[in-house]
């Protein structure tokens, strides 16, 4: 079985980017009128977007709490979202756990405590999966809550990376993440560099973890300034349509 | 709004030193950090961030459209597009006939043939509840359900507060309640509705002196 080469000797890798090197981020914000806020991120070819719901008058009085608002979150990946065509239960495993990653990151991130009795609403779908899902997942809610003017600590941004063939890999696509190396998701806080959320799959030495962490610490402060500009301008456009 | 300084969520706004932190802003390491996207506003020493897009926050006395969605114990829930159902206390409705009593045990029971679920109605805000809840008032004559019009909904960011939240278009004959919610109303006006000039040119007759007036407020334009 021949090895496969993730990065040639020249330093580029499959898709011709460098080890720490992004993909083309591109977001619009505002996309559904009857959500409360809503996204869309594309990070290569992953495509994923994500509505918020709130915060507004709990559906089950029963999980309301008295003084501050409840997360819920829902992640779903579109049948049509991989090479093949697959038709997910909404009782995957593997998709409620990362409806469950999410709803933990984001009651830590958002000011629940000024919506007492109130219930926030994450709905997000991944149309298109090219590797990096949850991190353009957290990328997506946090541009969703933006738009709702949901208050936050902090713009949480996320980016994947990856440790092949010696070298910590920054934005791994969908051949890059299922290949022998792990693969880690790190979130952070772009103005502490303060760590949000992390998770790796697969074994990693140690000596290397430090350089993983920093390199997706790059990676994150990359998008932030990319998505930054993004609402700067979505805003400024929503404000022009006004006429103010 | 051009001059405003636009920060982004996390931003630094200034040194807390001196400032107080209004709506949209935390205290971190003594600086002030935005915890919304929008346009920094400040009056005196209070420094805050209003979102674009937000629920609508109530403040009392604004006049509101809202939807029954349930009936509860003595009161009704509305969803008034706020982070909470508003609440109409059976005590806050305005009684037929315009009498001042006391609510009974048969008001209570008679609840459903003042509003039911589904009905529109204005109301006017009378308390924030502690956890942020809105309660409403009907009582005066101009509140009450809404019936034979058109429902539209806006941001809420988008009605500016004013005096007059009822008007009417009289060319149109349209009346108009913008709610402070976001939610407008419009229905056709009844002829009454008339401003009283229209009335009289209506009849076919002028006014005494209004040519005069029209006149004189002309030179007084002129003259400043």
């Amino acid at each position: 079985m021949s090895k496969r080469e993730y990065i040639s000797p020249q330093g580029l890798r499959i898709d011709g980017r460098r080890a720490s090197e992004i993909r083309r981020v591109s977001s619009k914000l505002g996309l559904f009128s009857h959500a409360d806020g809503s996204a869309s991120i594309e990070q290569g070819n992953t495509k994923i977007i994500a509505s918020v719901y709130g915060p507004r008058e709990a559906k089950r009085r029963s999980e309301a709490l008295h003084d501050r608002a409840f997360v819920t979150c829902e992640y779903t990946t579109a049948p049509f979202a991989t090479n093949e065509r697959k038709q997910r239960r909404k009782a995957d495993r593997r998709l409620k756990e990362i409806s469950l990653e999410l709803k933990n990151i984001f009651e830590s991130i958002i000011s629940t405590h000024l919506y007492p009795r109130s219930q926030i609403s994450l709905f997000v779908q991944v149309l298109q999966s090219d590797g990096g899902d949850v991190a353009a997942a957290i990328n997506a809610c946090s541009l969703a809550l933006i738009d709702a003017g949901i208050p936050m600590q902090d713009f949480l941004t996320a980016c994947s990376v990856g440790f092949l063939d010696g070298v910590a890999v920054l934005d791994t696509n969908y051949t890059e993440g299922i290949g022998s190396g792990p693969e880690m998701t790190l979130a952070v806080l772009p103005k502490t560099k303060a760590i949000g959320y992390i998770k790796m799959s697969n074994k990693l030495p140690i000596q290397h973890l430090e350089t993983m962490i920093e390199t997706a610490t790059e990676g994150c402060i990359q998008i932030y300034e990319i998505l930054k500009e993004n609402v700067k301008a979505h805003s400024f456009a929503l404000l022009h349509a006004r006429g103010t | 709004g051009g001059e405003q300084q636009y920060v982004t969520t996390g931003e630094i706004i200034g040194s807390e030193t001196g400032f107080l932190r209004g709506h949209g802003t935390h205290a971190k390491d003594g600086k002030l950090q935005a915890t919304v996207s929008g346009f920094v506003q400040r009056v005196n020493k209070l420094v805050s961030v209003h979102a674009l897009n937000a629920r609508y926050t109530g403040e009392i006395g604004d006049v509101v459209v809202c939807r029954v969605l349930e009936l509860g114990d003595k009161r009704w829930k509305l969803d008034c597009n706020s982070r909470q159902n508003a609440v109409l206390l059976l005590s806050s409705v305005h009684l037929p006939g315009g009498v001042q009593r006391r609510r009974t045990l048969e008001d209570q029971l008679r609840m459903r043939q003042f509003y039911v679920e589904g009905d529109l109605i204005s109301a006017e805000v009378q308390n924030i509840m502690s956890d942020g809840a809105i309660s409403l008032h009907t009582r005066s004559l101009r509140y009450g359900k809404l019936l034979n019009g058109f429902f539209l909904s806006v941001p809420a960011s988008l009605i500016k507060r004013c005096k007059q939240h009822f008007h009417t278009l009289s060319s149109l004959s349209i009346d108009l309640i913008l709610g402070n919610n976001g939610y407008i109303w419009l229905q056709k006006s009844a002829k009454k509705h008339l401003g009283k000039l229209e009335r009289i040119q209506a009849e076919g007759k002028r006014p005494l002196g209004a040519v005069a007036v029209e006149e004189e407020k002309g030179e007084g334009g002129e003259s400043k």
